[in-house]
């Protein structure tokens, strides 16, 4: 366990890491994604929701045998979410993570 | 089919080893408990587990931490009685898992350290904002305790098909009930205090695994009945269920088209507003949360999110299966006559399931009992994780840090959190038996309502918030808390319905029973008037937490 002990110096070590070109490029990587796949996710969900409140007509219709729209629907709801998580850690393993060890293992250079 | 989920040849055989599965069920756990807690020296193997745990472990933790009775019997219940609805409530709890994967889990594990306030005190004063955290927590934690609680005490007659007039070890069903909450209070004390959080953590695993074993067994079992088309298993279940093809739309429970159009109005919104919450809810709740904590860096939460997010949506998918076969192969009449919220249907789809494959009566109470001890199992081990979550934060937030002011030892602090365990335990007990004739099913829609409305708002703004500040929190939980808490206790669940807590009497003004669509947005307006107000602005903090919660710099 590290313990950090607050100090001037390092209240500005921690604002020079947040403006150096490594960090906002980490920044922007990470909040690119995880703000634009949350806005899409919700609002895929609440259209879900909406339309089983509203546009029941639409749900109830059948696709094949018994499987009606409501249902491949909910199934999608599942799929996505799945795909979603799937692509995340591949995106974060690839594109955040290196950034992210690279700045942690010089700032604990640095701190030695 | 049998008409009573305990046919009386059969009743004693289930009723045994019920029994016994679920004593070596208690048993297996206790021993982990102990051998948990020779392994648990430091202040942190108490609260996050020695932060050991793999990404595979934590993502079974989770899922059996939020696998409840709500969503295992609850479920398949709402779907066996009505249809699609019951469906719908669970893609809610699973997209929830999104919320928790993309804003919360990595950032709150890089940054904090046992409780969900390490992470909202994190650049704020830290005994206004930890008091107030540690207050959301119990009320949160403790809605869902006596939720689960009296659902078990509910359970336990049911299972063990103690009907009224009859005795079992000379208790009649009342008597049952408050020996079952009783004692499951007993339990999750014992493996708290003893445990922490890796005897609760190994009793989370062992719990998730049983469920999911059981869940797949009836899953293959029913569409192996129906030689694995699915058409043919909801034709059927809509069929038996009386209520032809509306059974497999939605409407039938959530949004019901009412008399008049104010009325239908309110039911789409409740249904809009129970959808909202149970998403946001999710990412919220302090037993979830404190789980983050348990493994050793953040792209180790990652992975277990991505685990849980599999694990549980695979579960869902069982329970869809589940409960349309319960619809179809016990039918709704059979359902309800045993318990008219259909909290039994999986139970007795077991046992309709035994005695076709597994030679009779015998077979139907074999499968009966291994259904019901793993249903005993999944409440016993999600009240621990909830009761280990509170007691944490009671010792780490409002002992140490606001009563000692951060110079508490960590020897006294795990005393005090062993004690706390020991209180809020006792304190559930109390008020699960006082709340037993209650119908109490809302307590966890409204622990997830509190959850979204006060505790999601102060953790997404502590994290993104450059300008978020100790009064934003404050207005955030408080606001988020207490306007959840006022608009269900002025709302149909409380009073002035005919399904209400208190039936007789009617001061209910919110027309809505979840009171989700208007606390959530409350709660985040809150904490930014609150943030704007107050004139504090620490932009250097800020940097600190930014920088350790994205790069895991001095992480714990």
């Amino acid at each position: 366990m590290t313990t950090q002990v607050p100090s001037e110096s390092s209240t500005e070590r921690y604002q020079n890491v947040q403006k150096s070109e490594d960090f906002q490029r980490l920044r922007h990587k990470l909040r690119s994604f995880v703000f634009p796949t949350t806005v899409a996710f919700f609002a895929w969900y609440l259209l879900y929701v909406l339309l089983s409140a509203y546009a029941r007509g639409f749900m109830s219709a059948k696709i094949v045998g018994n499987i009606n729209v409501a249902l491949i629907f909910g199934l999608l709801q599942f799929a996505s979410t799945f795909l979603i998580a799937w692509y995340y850690s591949r995106y974060s393993s690839r594109e955040l993570d290196p950034i992210a060890d690279s700045i942690r293992n010089k700032m604990e250079e640095g701190a030695e | 089919m049998e008409s009573h989920l305990l046919a009386e040849a059969s009743a004693s055989t289930t009723r045994g080893l019920t029994i016994t599965l679920f004593l070596i069920f208690v048993a297996i756990t206790l021993g982990i408990t102990i051998w948990a807690s020779r392994q648990t020296k430091t202040a942190t193997d108490f609260y996050a587990g020695g932060r050991q745990f793999s990404g595979f472990q934590n993502g079974m933790a989770i899922s059996g931490d939020y696998m409840s009775a709500a969503s295992f019997l609850g479920i398949a219940g709402l779907i066996a009685l009505y249809g699609y609805d019951g469906f719908l409530y669970s893609i809610g709890f699973l997209v929830a898992w999104l919320v928790a994967l993309l804003l919360v889990a990595e950032f709150l594990r890089n940054s904090g350290r046992y409780t969900m306030a390490d992470v909202l005190a994190f650049r704020m004063r830290q005994r206004p904002v930890r008091s107030a955290a540690s207050i959301s927590t119990i009320v949160v934690s403790i809605f869902y305790l006596i939720a689960q609680m009296v659902g078990a005490g509910a359970l336990v007659s049911l299972l063990l098909g103690i009907k009224p007039g009859t005795t079992f070890l000379g208790m009649d069903a009342d008597t049952a009930k408050v020996a079952t909450i009783i004692l499951v209070g007993a339990l999750m004390i014992v493996y708290v205090t003893v445990g922490g959080m890796k005897g609760t953590t190994y009793v989370q695993i062992v719990k998730a695994f049983m469920l999911m074993i059981g869940a797949l067994v009836m899953t293959v079992l029913v569409l192996a009945h129906y030689k694995f088309n699915l058409s043919t298993l909801l034709g059927d279940a809509a069929a038996q269920s009386g209520k032809g093809s509306a059974f497999l739309e939605p409407g039938l429970r959530y949004g019901v088209e009412k008399a008049t159009a104010t009325e239908t109005f309110y039911s789409k919104m409740d249904l809009v507003s129970l959808g909202i919450a149970l998403v946001l809810g999710t990412a919220g709740l302090p037993h979830i949360l404190t789980r983050f904590y348990t493994v050793p860096n953040s792209k180790t939460a990652r992975k277990s999110v991505v685990w849980a997010i599999g694990i549980i949506g695979v579960f869902y998918l069982f329970t869809l299966a589940l409960g349309f076969g319960a619809a179809a192969l016990v039918g709704g009449k059979a359902i309800t006559a045993q318990d008219k919220a259909g909290n039994t249907a999986a139970p007795q789809l077991a046992q309709a399931l035994g005695i076709k494959y597994f030679g009779g009566d015998t077979g139907g109470a074999i499968l009966l009992a291994i259904i019901a001890a793993v249903a005993f199992a999944t409440i016993l081990a999600v009240v621990a994780g909830l009761t280990l979550a509170s007691s944490s934060s009671v010792a780490h937030d409002f002992y140490a840090n606001v009563i000692k002011r951060g110079t508490a030892s960590e020897r006294d602090e795990v005393r005090v959190a062993r004690i706390s365990a020991l209180v809020i335990g006792a304190v559930a007990i109390f008020l699960s038996i006082l709340a037993q004739k209650q119908n109490v099913a809302f307590l966890v829609a409204l622990a997830f309502a509190v959850a979204a409305s006060g505790n999601l708002p102060a953790i997404l703004y502590s994290l993104f918030w450059r300008r978020f500040n100790t009064a934003g929190a404050l207005w955030a939980i408080y606001g988020g808390l207490i306007s959840a808490v006022v608009l269900v206790f002025f709302s149909p669940v409380v009073s002035g319905s005919a399904t209400a807590m208190f039936p007789d009497s009617d001061w209910h003004w919110f027309p809505l029973n979840n009171p989700g669509i208007i606390s959530i947005p409350l709660g985040f307006l809150c904490g930014w008037i609150g943030t704007v107000l107050s004139k504090e602005d620490d932009s250097a903090k800020y940097a600190e937490l930014e920088v350790r919660s994205l790069t895991g710099y001095g992480a714990h």
